[in-house]
Protein backbone atom coordinates (compact mmCIF):
# COMPACT_ATOMS: atom_id res chain seq x y z
CA UNK A 1 0.00 0.00 0.00
CA UNK A 2 0.77 3.73 -0.66
CA UNK A 3 0.10 5.67 2.41
CA UNK A 4 0.04 9.84 2.24
CA UNK A 5 -1.02 11.52 5.41
CA UNK A 6 -3.30 13.93 4.51
CA UNK A 7 -4.15 17.48 6.58
CA UNK A 8 -7.87 18.81 6.96
CA UNK A 9 -8.31 22.45 7.43
CA UNK A 10 -12.21 23.64 8.39
CA UNK A 11 -13.24 20.29 7.27
CA UNK A 12 -11.90 20.24 4.11
CA UNK A 13 -8.36 18.69 2.56
CA UNK A 14 -5.63 20.81 2.45
CA UNK A 15 -4.26 21.73 -0.77
CA UNK A 16 -1.03 20.21 -0.68
CA UNK A 17 -2.30 17.33 1.07
CA UNK A 18 -4.98 16.80 -1.66
CA UNK A 19 -1.69 17.13 -4.50
CA UNK A 20 0.32 14.46 -2.53
CA UNK A 21 -2.55 12.17 -2.67
CA UNK A 22 -3.37 12.32 -6.08
CA UNK A 23 0.49 12.04 -6.77
CA UNK A 24 -0.01 8.49 -4.68
CA UNK A 25 -2.89 7.33 -6.88
CA UNK A 26 -0.40 8.10 -9.84
CA UNK A 27 2.19 5.86 -8.15
CA UNK A 28 -0.12 3.20 -6.81
CA UNK A 29 -1.35 2.54 -10.34
CA UNK A 30 2.07 2.54 -11.81
CA UNK A 31 3.12 -0.15 -8.95
CA UNK A 32 -0.75 -2.01 -8.90
CA UNK A 33 -0.76 -0.28 -5.17
CA UNK A 34 -3.64 0.02 -3.32
CA UNK A 35 -3.82 3.99 -1.62
CA UNK A 36 -4.46 4.79 1.61
CA UNK A 37 -5.48 8.15 2.77
CA UNK A 38 -4.49 9.10 6.80
CA UNK A 39 -6.19 11.10 8.98
CA UNK A 40 -5.05 12.11 12.52
CA UNK A 41 -6.96 14.79 15.22
CA UNK A 42 -9.70 15.50 17.81
CA UNK A 43 -12.04 14.90 14.92
CA UNK A 44 -11.81 13.52 11.66
CA UNK A 45 -14.52 15.02 9.68
CA UNK A 46 -14.22 15.75 6.10
CA UNK A 47 -11.72 12.63 5.58
CA UNK A 48 -14.60 11.12 3.05
CA UNK A 49 -12.96 13.58 0.53
CA UNK A 50 -10.09 11.42 -0.16
CA UNK A 51 -11.92 8.90 -2.13
CA UNK A 52 -12.81 12.08 -4.57
CA UNK A 53 -8.73 12.00 -4.73
CA UNK A 54 -8.37 8.11 -5.62
CA UNK A 55 -8.20 6.86 -1.87
CA UNK A 56 -8.90 3.22 -1.61
CA UNK A 57 -8.96 2.90 2.08
CA UNK A 58 -9.54 5.77 4.47
CA UNK A 59 -7.76 5.66 7.96
CA UNK A 60 -8.57 7.81 10.56
CA UNK A 61 -6.88 7.96 14.22
CA UNK A 62 -9.60 10.03 16.23
CA UNK A 63 -9.28 11.01 19.74
CA UNK A 64 -8.87 14.31 22.61
CA UNK A 65 -5.08 13.12 22.92
CA UNK A 66 -4.52 14.48 18.88
CA UNK A 67 -6.35 17.68 19.56
CA UNK A 68 -3.28 19.86 19.14
CA UNK A 69 0.31 18.98 17.23
CA UNK A 70 2.55 16.51 18.81
CA UNK A 71 5.42 15.73 16.39
CA UNK A 72 5.87 12.22 18.71
CA UNK A 73 1.86 11.76 19.31
CA UNK A 74 1.81 12.08 15.26
CA UNK A 75 4.69 10.59 14.59
CA UNK A 76 3.06 7.40 16.22
CA UNK A 77 -0.02 7.15 14.33
CA UNK A 78 1.86 7.23 11.34
CA UNK A 79 4.37 4.72 11.96
CA UNK A 80 1.76 2.35 13.58
CA UNK A 81 -0.65 2.82 10.54
CA UNK A 82 2.49 1.77 8.22
CA UNK A 83 3.07 -1.05 10.13
CA UNK A 84 -0.90 -2.12 10.53
CA UNK A 85 -1.38 -2.05 6.66
CA UNK A 86 2.10 -3.17 5.81
CA UNK A 87 2.75 0.02 3.78
CA UNK A 88 6.06 0.71 1.56
CA UNK A 89 5.48 4.01 0.86
CA UNK A 90 4.07 6.59 3.17
CA UNK A 91 3.87 10.34 1.79
CA UNK A 92 2.67 14.12 3.03
CA UNK A 93 2.49 17.49 1.46
CA UNK A 94 6.27 19.19 2.77
CA UNK A 95 4.08 21.40 4.86
CA UNK A 96 4.86 22.59 8.45
CA UNK A 97 3.41 19.64 10.03
CA UNK A 98 4.57 17.46 7.11
CA UNK A 99 7.75 18.62 7.69
CA UNK A 100 8.00 17.72 10.92
CA UNK A 101 6.50 14.25 11.65
CA UNK A 102 7.82 12.77 8.26
CA UNK A 103 10.85 12.67 9.70
CA UNK A 104 10.40 11.32 12.73
CA UNK A 105 8.03 8.43 11.66
CA UNK A 106 10.65 7.56 8.73
CA UNK A 107 13.47 7.03 11.83
CA UNK A 108 11.01 5.02 13.51
CA UNK A 109 10.58 2.58 10.83
CA UNK A 110 14.32 3.01 9.80
CA UNK A 111 12.97 4.36 6.38
CA UNK A 112 14.71 6.91 4.19
CA UNK A 113 13.29 9.96 3.47
CA UNK A 114 13.34 12.55 0.63
CA UNK A 115 12.56 16.37 1.27
CA UNK A 116 9.91 18.65 -0.39
CA UNK A 117 9.84 16.27 -3.70
CA UNK A 118 9.11 17.96 -7.35
CA UNK A 119 9.16 14.40 -8.64
CA UNK A 120 8.43 11.04 -7.52
CA UNK A 121 8.05 7.43 -9.79
CA UNK A 122 8.49 3.69 -8.77
CA UNK A 123 11.13 1.93 -10.06
CA UNK A 124 11.48 -1.96 -9.36
CA UNK A 125 8.94 -1.50 -6.72
CA UNK A 126 10.60 1.35 -4.69
CA UNK A 127 10.44 4.90 -4.63
CA UNK A 128 12.10 7.44 -6.39
CA UNK A 129 12.24 10.92 -5.91
CA UNK A 130 13.51 13.87 -7.78
CA UNK A 131 14.47 16.79 -5.16
CA UNK A 132 15.89 20.50 -6.05
CA UNK A 133 19.23 20.71 -3.64
CA UNK A 134 21.43 23.70 -3.46
CA UNK A 135 18.11 25.62 -3.03
CA UNK A 136 17.51 24.88 -6.96
CA UNK A 137 20.60 25.55 -8.49
CA UNK A 138 20.69 21.62 -9.25
CA UNK A 139 18.42 18.51 -8.95
CA UNK A 140 19.19 15.22 -6.65
CA UNK A 141 17.58 11.53 -7.32
CA UNK A 142 16.97 10.00 -4.56
CA UNK A 143 17.29 6.32 -4.55
CA UNK A 144 16.33 4.09 -1.34
CA UNK A 145 17.61 0.89 0.35
CA UNK A 146 15.06 0.88 3.01
CA UNK A 147 12.08 -1.43 2.20
CA UNK A 148 9.55 1.54 3.35
CA UNK A 149 10.59 4.76 1.60
CA UNK A 150 8.70 7.74 2.65
CA UNK A 151 9.18 11.53 0.97
CA UNK A 152 7.22 15.17 1.59
CA UNK A 153 6.11 17.04 -1.76
CA UNK A 154 6.47 20.40 -2.80
CA UNK A 155 3.53 21.92 -2.81
CA UNK A 156 1.83 23.66 -5.76
CA UNK A 157 3.80 21.31 -8.08
CA UNK A 158 1.79 17.53 -8.37
CA UNK A 159 -1.44 19.19 -9.41
CA UNK A 160 -4.49 17.66 -7.71
CA UNK A 161 -6.58 15.66 -9.87
CA UNK A 162 -10.22 14.00 -9.00
CA UNK A 163 -10.47 10.28 -9.23
CA UNK A 164 -12.91 8.60 -7.40
CA UNK A 165 -11.63 6.06 -5.47
CA UNK A 166 -13.44 2.80 -3.16
CA UNK A 167 -13.12 5.13 0.02
CA UNK A 168 -13.58 2.17 2.59
CA UNK A 169 -13.31 3.58 5.71
CA UNK A 170 -11.18 2.12 8.74
CA UNK A 171 -10.80 4.02 12.39
CA UNK A 172 -7.22 3.57 14.13
CA UNK A 173 -6.65 3.51 17.91
CA UNK A 174 -5.00 7.52 18.77
CA UNK A 175 -2.21 6.91 20.56
CA UNK A 176 -2.80 7.42 24.57
CA UNK A 177 -0.85 10.50 25.28
CA UNK A 178 1.75 11.94 27.49
CA UNK A 179 3.42 13.29 24.67
CA UNK A 180 6.96 14.52 24.92
CA UNK A 181 6.24 17.94 22.81
CA UNK A 182 2.65 19.71 22.02
CA UNK A 183 1.83 22.88 20.23
CA UNK A 184 -0.14 25.04 23.10
CA UNK A 185 -1.23 27.71 21.49
CA UNK A 186 -1.47 29.04 17.44
CA UNK A 187 -0.16 32.73 16.95
CA UNK A 188 -0.61 35.37 14.07
CA UNK A 189 -2.85 33.25 11.98
CA UNK A 190 -2.68 35.65 9.02
CA UNK A 191 -5.06 37.23 7.50
CA UNK A 192 -6.40 33.84 5.79
CA UNK A 193 -4.33 34.38 2.84
CA UNK A 194 -2.21 31.40 1.87
CA UNK A 195 1.37 31.09 2.60
CA UNK A 196 3.90 32.02 0.20
CA UNK A 197 5.42 28.41 -0.29
CA UNK A 198 1.67 27.26 -1.50
CA UNK A 199 0.75 30.63 -3.60
CA UNK A 200 0.01 30.66 -7.44
CA UNK A 201 0.48 33.78 -7.68
CA UNK A 202 3.71 35.89 -5.53
CA UNK A 203 4.30 39.34 -6.43
CA UNK A 204 7.84 39.73 -4.73
CA UNK A 205 9.02 43.50 -3.55
CA UNK A 206 12.92 44.58 -3.51
CA UNK A 207 15.23 46.56 -2.23
CA UNK A 208 13.76 49.15 -5.30
CA UNK A 209 10.54 49.50 -3.50
CA UNK A 210 12.60 52.42 -1.57
CA UNK A 211 9.95 51.78 1.52
CA UNK A 212 8.03 49.36 3.43
CA UNK A 213 4.92 51.79 3.01
CA UNK A 214 5.13 51.07 -0.83
CA UNK A 215 4.38 47.83 -0.84
CA UNK A 216 1.17 48.74 -0.90
CA UNK A 217 0.77 48.91 -4.23
CA UNK A 218 2.52 45.52 -4.25
CA UNK A 219 -0.75 44.13 -2.30
CA UNK A 220 -3.06 45.81 -4.53
CA UNK A 221 -1.96 44.07 -7.71
CA UNK A 222 -1.37 40.82 -5.67
CA UNK A 223 -5.36 41.35 -4.81
CA UNK A 224 -5.69 42.42 -8.34
CA UNK A 225 -4.04 38.71 -9.44
CA UNK A 226 -5.82 36.72 -6.53
CA UNK A 227 -1.83 36.28 -5.08
CA UNK A 228 0.22 37.21 -2.27
CA UNK A 229 3.55 39.44 -1.64
CA UNK A 230 7.05 38.22 -1.08
CA UNK A 231 10.05 40.28 -0.85
CA UNK A 232 13.90 39.94 -1.04
CA UNK A 233 16.25 39.56 2.12
CA UNK A 234 17.60 43.44 0.96
CA UNK A 235 13.55 44.56 1.68
CA UNK A 236 13.21 42.37 4.78
CA UNK A 237 16.40 43.52 6.18
CA UNK A 238 16.39 47.14 5.59
CA UNK A 239 14.76 47.88 8.57
CA UNK A 240 11.04 48.55 6.70
CA UNK A 241 8.94 46.43 9.09
CA UNK A 242 8.47 43.37 6.87
CA UNK A 243 8.93 39.74 8.56
CA UNK A 244 11.36 37.09 7.67
CA UNK A 245 8.12 35.31 6.40
CA UNK A 246 7.62 37.34 3.23
CA UNK A 247 11.68 36.42 2.51
CA UNK A 248 11.92 34.37 -0.91
CA UNK A 249 15.48 32.71 -1.34
CA UNK A 250 18.28 30.35 -0.20
CA UNK A 251 18.01 31.57 3.36
CA UNK A 252 14.01 32.32 3.26
CA UNK A 253 11.21 30.79 1.42
CA UNK A 254 11.45 28.47 -1.18
CA UNK A 255 8.69 28.91 -3.60
CA UNK A 256 6.81 27.40 -6.78
CA UNK A 257 3.98 29.22 -8.25
CA UNK A 258 2.67 29.38 -11.58
CA UNK A 259 3.00 33.25 -11.96
CA UNK A 260 6.43 35.19 -10.27
CA UNK A 261 6.44 38.88 -10.31
CA UNK A 262 9.81 40.59 -8.96
CA UNK A 263 9.80 43.97 -8.82
CA UNK A 264 12.42 46.30 -7.94
CA UNK A 265 14.81 42.99 -7.25
CA UNK A 266 18.59 42.37 -9.16
CA UNK A 267 18.29 38.97 -9.23
CA UNK A 268 21.13 37.93 -7.19
CA UNK A 269 22.06 34.11 -7.11
CA UNK A 270 20.22 33.72 -3.23
CA UNK A 271 17.17 35.34 -4.33
CA UNK A 272 16.84 33.04 -7.15
CA UNK A 273 17.63 29.98 -5.63
CA UNK A 274 14.26 30.68 -3.87
CA UNK A 275 12.10 31.06 -6.65
CA UNK A 276 13.44 29.68 -10.10
CA UNK A 277 11.29 27.01 -9.54
CA UNK A 278 8.46 29.03 -10.79
CA UNK A 279 6.83 28.21 -13.65
CA UNK A 280 6.44 31.55 -15.11
CA UNK A 281 8.81 34.89 -13.87
CA UNK A 282 7.89 38.19 -14.64
CA UNK A 283 10.84 40.87 -13.50
CA UNK A 284 9.86 44.90 -13.47
CA UNK A 285 13.14 46.48 -13.06
CA UNK A 286 14.46 50.23 -14.16
CA UNK A 287 17.77 48.55 -14.83
CA UNK A 288 18.08 46.61 -18.43
CA UNK A 289 21.34 44.68 -16.88
CA UNK A 290 19.84 43.27 -13.61
CA UNK A 291 20.40 39.79 -13.99
CA UNK A 292 17.13 38.91 -12.82
CA UNK A 293 16.17 39.43 -16.48
CA UNK A 294 17.94 36.66 -17.56
CA UNK A 295 16.10 34.17 -15.78
CA UNK A 296 12.52 36.10 -16.54
CA UNK A 297 9.75 35.01 -19.30
CA UNK A 298 8.73 38.47 -19.65
CA UNK A 299 10.29 41.40 -18.58
CA UNK A 300 9.75 45.26 -18.51
CA UNK A 301 12.36 47.23 -18.21
CA UNK A 302 11.05 50.82 -16.33
CA UNK A 303 10.01 52.61 -13.02
CA UNK A 304 7.95 50.12 -11.06
CA UNK A 305 6.40 53.31 -9.06
CA UNK A 306 4.60 53.49 -12.50
CA UNK A 307 4.31 49.73 -14.22
CA UNK A 308 2.70 47.78 -10.78
CA UNK A 309 -0.75 50.54 -10.76
CA UNK A 310 -0.70 50.48 -14.54
CA UNK A 311 -0.74 46.44 -13.79
CA UNK A 312 -3.59 46.65 -11.48
CA UNK A 313 -5.30 48.76 -12.99
CA UNK A 314 -5.01 46.57 -16.53
CA UNK A 315 -5.76 43.09 -14.26
CA UNK A 316 -8.79 45.01 -13.04
CA UNK A 317 -10.07 46.07 -16.45
CA UNK A 318 -9.57 42.87 -17.71
CA UNK A 319 -11.44 41.05 -14.89
CA UNK A 320 -8.10 38.35 -13.99
CA UNK A 321 -8.49 37.04 -10.58
CA UNK A 322 -11.92 37.35 -10.06
CA UNK A 323 -12.60 34.04 -11.30
CA UNK B 1 23.62 21.76 31.83
CA UNK B 2 25.00 19.97 28.38
CA UNK B 3 24.81 21.47 25.06
CA UNK B 4 25.25 19.42 22.02
CA UNK B 5 25.63 21.63 18.89
CA UNK B 6 25.47 19.69 15.39
CA UNK B 7 27.15 21.98 13.00
CA UNK B 8 27.38 21.07 8.67
CA UNK B 9 30.04 22.28 6.60
CA UNK B 10 28.30 23.09 3.50
CA UNK B 11 29.14 25.13 0.10
CA UNK B 12 28.94 29.14 0.26
CA UNK B 13 25.79 30.39 -1.31
CA UNK B 14 27.63 31.90 -4.19
CA UNK B 15 28.62 28.40 -4.93
CA UNK B 16 28.30 27.86 -8.73
CA UNK B 17 27.00 24.52 -8.89
CA UNK B 18 29.06 21.26 -10.93
CA UNK B 19 28.05 18.19 -11.33
CA UNK B 20 31.38 15.98 -10.17
CA UNK B 21 32.29 12.86 -13.17
CA UNK B 22 30.92 10.37 -10.85
CA UNK B 23 27.25 12.12 -12.23
CA UNK B 24 26.11 12.18 -8.52
CA UNK B 25 28.13 14.50 -6.43
CA UNK B 26 28.82 17.93 -6.26
CA UNK B 27 32.75 19.42 -8.18
CA UNK B 28 34.54 20.19 -5.02
CA UNK B 29 36.54 22.43 -6.83
CA UNK B 30 36.21 26.22 -6.45
CA UNK B 31 33.80 25.45 -3.64
CA UNK B 32 34.02 28.19 -0.57
CA UNK B 33 32.81 26.31 2.07
CA UNK B 34 30.92 27.60 5.43
CA UNK B 35 29.06 26.43 8.41
CA UNK B 36 25.45 26.34 7.32
CA UNK B 37 23.85 29.58 8.10
CA UNK B 38 21.43 27.86 10.08
CA UNK B 39 23.74 26.14 12.16
CA UNK B 40 25.00 29.38 13.44
CA UNK B 41 22.13 30.17 14.81
CA UNK B 42 21.63 27.43 16.92
CA UNK B 43 25.53 27.73 17.89
CA UNK B 44 25.19 31.16 19.02
CA UNK B 45 21.81 30.23 21.24
CA UNK B 46 24.25 27.77 22.79
CA UNK B 47 26.63 30.32 23.40
CA UNK B 48 23.75 32.53 25.09
CA UNK B 49 22.47 29.60 27.05
CA UNK B 50 25.67 29.03 28.71
CA UNK B 51 26.03 32.92 29.62
CA UNK B 52 22.67 33.58 30.64
CA UNK B 53 22.72 30.38 33.00
CA UNK B 54 26.02 28.67 32.63
CA UNK B 55 26.31 25.45 30.14
CA UNK B 56 28.81 23.36 28.44
CA UNK B 57 28.73 22.98 24.88
CA UNK B 58 30.31 20.92 22.82
CA UNK B 59 30.46 21.45 18.96
CA UNK B 60 30.02 18.50 16.87
CA UNK B 61 30.16 17.83 13.55
CA UNK B 62 30.04 14.58 11.13
CA UNK B 63 32.37 14.35 7.90
CA UNK B 64 35.85 14.86 7.25
CA UNK B 65 38.96 16.69 8.08
CA UNK B 66 37.66 19.80 6.00
CA UNK B 67 34.88 19.97 8.60
CA UNK B 68 37.58 21.38 11.34
CA UNK B 69 37.76 24.82 9.92
CA UNK B 70 33.91 24.85 11.51
CA UNK B 71 34.60 23.13 14.48
CA UNK B 72 37.20 25.69 15.03
CA UNK B 73 34.96 28.54 14.11
CA UNK B 74 32.70 26.97 16.96
CA UNK B 75 35.20 27.15 19.76
CA UNK B 76 36.50 30.32 18.84
CA UNK B 77 32.41 31.95 18.77
CA UNK B 78 32.27 30.14 22.96
CA UNK B 79 32.10 26.77 22.51
CA UNK B 80 33.95 24.80 25.52
CA UNK B 81 35.02 21.76 23.15
CA UNK B 82 34.77 20.26 20.00
CA UNK B 83 33.82 16.60 17.88
CA UNK B 84 34.75 15.41 14.92
CA UNK B 85 32.95 12.40 13.94
CA UNK B 86 35.14 11.32 10.95
CA UNK B 87 33.15 9.57 7.95
CA UNK B 88 33.83 9.16 4.65
CA UNK B 89 30.44 9.50 2.81
CA UNK B 90 27.83 11.50 5.38
CA UNK B 91 25.32 9.42 3.56
CA UNK B 92 21.65 10.70 3.65
CA UNK B 93 19.98 12.52 6.97
CA UNK B 94 19.28 9.09 8.79
CA UNK B 95 22.80 8.27 8.51
CA UNK B 96 24.08 11.55 10.00
CA UNK B 97 20.94 11.13 12.79
CA UNK B 98 22.03 7.57 13.44
CA UNK B 99 25.89 8.77 13.61
CA UNK B 100 25.33 11.47 15.95
CA UNK B 101 22.84 9.21 17.99
CA UNK B 102 25.45 6.66 18.55
CA UNK B 103 27.94 9.38 20.24
CA UNK B 104 25.09 11.28 21.77
CA UNK B 105 22.90 8.79 23.51
CA UNK B 106 25.07 8.51 26.55
CA UNK B 107 26.73 11.59 27.47
CA UNK B 108 23.42 13.18 29.23
CA UNK B 109 23.33 16.20 26.92
CA UNK B 110 20.20 18.30 27.66
CA UNK B 111 19.66 19.90 24.64
CA UNK B 112 20.74 19.65 20.95
CA UNK B 113 20.66 22.20 18.92
CA UNK B 114 20.84 22.07 15.40
CA UNK B 115 19.96 24.11 12.23
CA UNK B 116 16.32 23.78 10.57
CA UNK B 117 18.16 22.70 7.33
CA UNK B 118 21.65 22.06 5.94
CA UNK B 119 22.13 24.36 3.37
CA UNK B 120 22.18 22.92 0.13
CA UNK B 121 21.12 19.35 1.11
CA UNK B 122 18.46 20.84 2.04
CA UNK B 123 16.19 17.81 3.95
CA UNK B 124 15.58 19.65 7.14
CA UNK B 125 15.19 16.00 8.61
CA UNK B 126 18.29 15.16 10.44
CA UNK B 127 17.25 17.20 14.06
CA UNK B 128 13.30 15.24 14.19
CA UNK B 129 15.69 12.12 12.85
CA UNK B 130 17.87 12.72 15.80
CA UNK B 131 14.88 13.44 18.31
CA UNK B 132 13.36 9.51 17.20
CA UNK B 133 16.57 7.94 17.61
CA UNK B 134 17.54 9.54 20.86
CA UNK B 135 13.44 8.88 22.27
CA UNK B 136 13.77 12.70 23.00
CA UNK B 137 11.10 15.88 22.19
CA UNK B 138 11.64 17.86 19.14
CA UNK B 139 10.55 21.45 18.26
CA UNK B 140 11.48 22.63 14.94
CA UNK B 141 12.17 26.07 12.65
CA UNK B 142 12.13 27.86 15.86
CA UNK B 143 12.42 31.42 16.53
CA UNK B 144 12.32 32.05 20.48
CA UNK B 145 13.75 29.75 22.94
CA UNK B 146 12.43 29.40 27.08
CA UNK B 147 14.53 27.12 28.82
CA UNK B 148 12.38 26.06 32.43
CA UNK B 149 13.34 23.71 34.97
CA UNK B 150 14.00 20.19 33.02
CA UNK B 151 10.96 21.71 29.87
CA UNK B 152 11.54 24.26 27.00
CA UNK B 153 9.16 26.37 25.19
CA UNK B 154 9.54 27.27 21.96
CA UNK B 155 8.19 29.71 19.16
CA UNK B 156 7.93 27.30 15.93
CA UNK B 157 7.58 28.95 12.36
CA UNK B 158 4.29 27.47 10.91
CA UNK B 159 2.29 28.33 7.30
CA UNK B 160 1.13 32.13 7.57
CA UNK B 161 2.21 32.66 12.18
CA UNK B 162 3.85 30.83 14.71
CA UNK B 163 3.25 28.20 17.21
CA UNK B 164 3.99 27.81 20.58
CA UNK B 165 5.28 24.11 21.19
CA UNK B 166 5.96 23.13 24.67
CA UNK B 167 7.95 19.90 26.09
CA UNK B 168 10.50 17.98 28.24
CA UNK B 169 14.04 17.91 28.24
CA UNK B 170 16.05 16.51 26.65
CA UNK B 171 15.17 18.22 23.18
CA UNK B 172 16.39 18.41 19.92
CA UNK B 173 15.65 21.92 18.61
CA UNK B 174 16.33 22.98 15.50
CA UNK B 175 17.03 26.71 14.80
CA UNK B 176 15.50 28.98 12.16
CA UNK B 177 16.56 32.95 11.08
CA UNK B 178 15.18 35.44 13.97
CA UNK B 179 16.10 33.02 16.91
CA UNK B 180 18.88 35.82 17.42
CA UNK B 181 21.71 37.73 16.03
CA UNK B 182 24.91 35.55 15.89
CA UNK B 183 27.90 36.93 16.83
CA UNK B 184 31.25 37.26 15.30
CA UNK B 185 34.32 36.01 16.41
CA UNK B 186 36.83 38.08 18.59
CA UNK B 187 39.99 37.69 18.49
CA UNK B 188 40.28 36.75 22.18
CA UNK B 189 38.27 34.21 21.25
CA UNK B 190 40.26 32.98 18.18
CA UNK B 191 43.41 32.68 20.11
CA UNK B 192 41.93 31.09 22.80
CA UNK B 193 40.68 28.11 20.47
CA UNK B 194 44.07 28.11 18.98
CA UNK B 195 44.83 26.28 22.44
CA UNK B 196 41.72 23.63 22.45
CA UNK B 197 42.05 20.04 20.00
CA UNK B 198 39.36 18.98 18.26
CA UNK B 199 38.68 14.98 19.46
CA UNK B 200 38.42 12.74 16.75
CA UNK B 201 36.32 10.13 16.70
CA UNK B 202 35.18 7.41 14.13
CA UNK B 203 31.43 8.05 12.71
CA UNK B 204 29.57 4.98 13.82
CA UNK B 205 28.79 2.38 11.03
CA UNK B 206 25.43 2.87 10.36
CA UNK B 207 22.87 1.86 7.44
CA UNK B 208 22.08 4.20 4.66
CA UNK B 209 18.49 4.28 3.79
CA UNK B 210 18.30 6.75 0.79
CA UNK B 211 21.26 7.92 -1.49
CA UNK B 212 21.87 10.48 -3.98
CA UNK B 213 21.90 8.50 -7.68
CA UNK B 214 22.37 11.23 -10.14
CA UNK B 215 22.55 14.90 -10.07
CA UNK B 216 22.00 17.14 -12.39
CA UNK B 217 21.44 21.18 -13.60
CA UNK B 218 18.19 22.46 -13.94
CA UNK B 219 16.81 23.45 -17.82
CA UNK B 220 17.82 26.05 -19.17
CA UNK B 221 14.76 28.27 -18.85
CA UNK B 222 13.30 29.86 -22.27
CA UNK B 223 15.47 33.59 -23.62
CA UNK B 224 12.55 35.96 -21.92
CA UNK B 225 10.70 38.72 -23.86
CA UNK B 226 10.61 42.45 -22.91
CA UNK B 227 7.65 44.27 -23.56
CA UNK B 228 7.65 47.92 -25.14
CA UNK B 229 6.22 50.98 -25.22
CA UNK B 230 5.07 53.03 -21.89
CA UNK B 231 4.06 51.90 -18.40
CA UNK B 232 0.43 51.44 -19.46
CA UNK B 233 1.23 49.91 -22.73
CA UNK B 234 3.77 47.49 -21.16
CA UNK B 235 1.11 46.37 -18.64
CA UNK B 236 -1.04 45.74 -21.09
CA UNK B 237 0.80 43.74 -23.22
CA UNK B 238 2.01 41.69 -20.07
CA UNK B 239 -1.31 40.35 -19.01
CA UNK B 240 -2.28 39.80 -22.23
CA UNK B 241 0.90 37.61 -22.63
CA UNK B 242 0.25 35.81 -19.46
CA UNK B 243 -3.12 35.34 -20.76
CA UNK B 244 -2.62 33.70 -24.01
CA UNK B 245 0.58 32.60 -24.62
CA UNK B 246 1.25 31.40 -20.91
CA UNK B 247 -2.68 30.56 -20.13
CA UNK B 248 -1.87 31.61 -16.21
CA UNK B 249 -5.05 33.32 -15.72
C1 LIG C 1 24.27 33.90 3.04
C2 LIG C 1 23.35 34.77 2.25
C3 LIG C 1 22.03 34.42 2.15
C4 LIG C 1 21.14 35.22 1.43
N1 LIG C 1 19.83 34.83 1.32
C5 LIG C 1 18.98 35.58 0.59
C6 LIG C 1 17.61 35.19 0.44
O1 LIG C 1 17.15 34.18 0.98
N2 LIG C 1 16.81 35.97 -0.31
C7 LIG C 1 17.26 37.12 -0.93
O2 LIG C 1 16.47 37.77 -1.60
N3 LIG C 1 18.54 37.51 -0.78
C8 LIG C 1 19.40 36.78 -0.03
N4 LIG C 1 20.68 37.22 0.12
C9 LIG C 1 21.02 38.59 -0.33
C10 LIG C 1 21.35 38.71 -1.80
O3 LIG C 1 22.73 38.45 -2.00
C11 LIG C 1 21.05 40.14 -2.29
O4 LIG C 1 21.75 41.06 -1.50
C12 LIG C 1 19.56 40.52 -2.25
O5 LIG C 1 18.78 39.50 -2.82
C13 LIG C 1 19.34 41.80 -3.00
O6 LIG C 1 18.00 42.20 -2.87
P1 LIG C 1 17.35 43.16 -3.94
O7 LIG C 1 17.39 42.53 -5.28
O8 LIG C 1 16.02 43.56 -3.40
O9 LIG C 1 18.26 44.45 -3.87
P2 LIG C 1 19.29 45.04 -4.92
O10 LIG C 1 20.26 44.03 -5.34
O11 LIG C 1 19.80 46.28 -4.31
O12 LIG C 1 18.40 45.37 -6.18
C14 LIG C 1 17.44 46.39 -6.21
C15 LIG C 1 16.94 46.47 -7.64
O13 LIG C 1 15.86 47.38 -7.70
C16 LIG C 1 15.95 48.09 -8.93
N5 LIG C 1 15.20 49.32 -8.78
C17 LIG C 1 15.48 50.36 -7.96
N6 LIG C 1 14.51 51.30 -8.06
C18 LIG C 1 13.63 50.86 -8.98
C19 LIG C 1 12.44 51.40 -9.53
N7 LIG C 1 11.95 52.59 -9.13
N8 LIG C 1 11.79 50.68 -10.45
C20 LIG C 1 12.26 49.49 -10.88
N9 LIG C 1 13.39 48.94 -10.38
C21 LIG C 1 14.05 49.63 -9.45
C22 LIG C 1 17.42 48.26 -9.16
O14 LIG C 1 17.71 48.46 -10.53
C23 LIG C 1 17.98 46.94 -8.63
O15 LIG C 1 18.11 45.97 -9.67
C24 LIG C 1 21.58 36.41 0.82
C25 LIG C 1 22.93 36.77 0.92
C26 LIG C 1 23.82 35.96 1.62
C27 LIG C 1 25.26 36.37 1.69
C1 LIG D 1 23.39 16.12 -4.17
C2 LIG D 1 24.05 15.72 -2.91
C3 LIG D 1 25.06 14.78 -2.94
C4 LIG D 1 25.70 14.40 -1.76
N1 LIG D 1 26.70 13.50 -1.84
C5 LIG D 1 27.39 13.22 -0.74
C6 LIG D 1 28.50 12.33 -0.82
O1 LIG D 1 28.78 11.78 -1.87
N2 LIG D 1 29.21 12.13 0.29
C7 LIG D 1 28.88 12.76 1.45
O2 LIG D 1 29.59 12.59 2.41
N3 LIG D 1 27.82 13.53 1.59
C8 LIG D 1 27.07 13.81 0.52
N4 LIG D 1 26.02 14.66 0.61
C9 LIG D 1 25.66 15.24 1.90
C10 LIG D 1 24.72 14.40 2.68
O3 LIG D 1 23.73 13.88 1.87
C11 LIG D 1 24.14 15.25 3.77
O4 LIG D 1 25.09 15.41 4.77
C12 LIG D 1 22.90 14.67 4.44
O5 LIG D 1 21.95 14.42 3.44
C13 LIG D 1 22.29 15.63 5.43
O6 LIG D 1 22.29 16.93 4.88
P1 LIG D 1 21.08 17.94 4.88
O7 LIG D 1 21.74 19.24 4.81
O8 LIG D 1 20.08 17.63 3.86
O9 LIG D 1 20.46 17.66 6.30
P2 LIG D 1 19.36 18.43 7.09
O10 LIG D 1 18.46 17.41 7.60
O11 LIG D 1 18.80 19.53 6.28
O12 LIG D 1 20.22 19.04 8.27
C14 LIG D 1 19.62 19.62 9.40
C15 LIG D 1 20.63 19.92 10.45
O13 LIG D 1 21.25 18.73 10.89
C16 LIG D 1 22.60 18.97 11.24
N5 LIG D 1 23.48 18.21 10.35
C17 LIG D 1 23.23 17.70 9.12
N6 LIG D 1 24.29 17.09 8.61
C18 LIG D 1 25.26 17.21 9.52
C19 LIG D 1 26.61 16.80 9.59
N7 LIG D 1 27.20 16.16 8.59
N8 LIG D 1 27.32 17.09 10.72
C20 LIG D 1 26.76 17.76 11.75
N9 LIG D 1 25.49 18.18 11.73
C21 LIG D 1 24.76 17.91 10.64
C22 LIG D 1 22.83 20.46 11.06
O14 LIG D 1 22.56 21.10 12.30
C23 LIG D 1 21.78 20.81 10.05
O15 LIG D 1 21.40 22.16 10.09
C24 LIG D 1 25.33 14.99 -0.55
C25 LIG D 1 24.29 15.93 -0.53
C26 LIG D 1 23.66 16.30 -1.68
C27 LIG D 1 22.57 17.31 -1.64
Amino acid sequence: MILVFCELKDGQIRKPSAEALSEGRRLADASGKKLGALFAGASCAGAAEAAKFGADVILTAEGPSLASYSSDAFATVLADAVKAKGATVLLAAATAVGKDVLPRAAARLGAGYASDVTGLSMVDGKLQAVRPVYAGKAFATTSFASAVQTATTRPNVFPAAEKAGAGATEALAAPAGDFKSVVKEILAKASGKVDLSEANVIVSGGRGMKDGANFKILEELADALGGVVGASRAAVDAGWGLPHSMQVGQTGKVVSPTLYIACGISGAIQHIAGMSGSKFIVAINKDPEAPIFKLANYGIVGDLFEVVPELTKAAKAMGIGSN
Amino acid sequence: MKILVALKQVPDTETKIKVAADGKSLDPADVKWITSPYDEYALEEAIRLKEGKGAEVVALSVGSDASKDVLKNALALGADSAVLLKGEGQGDPYAVAQVIAAYAKDKGFDLILCGNKGLGGDNAAMGPMLAELLGVAQANVIVKLELGDGTFKAEREIEGGSEIVEGALPAVITAQKGLNEPRYASLKGIMAAKKKTIEELDAAAVTTAAQVSALALPPERPAGRLLQGDAAQQAQALLQALKDEAKVF
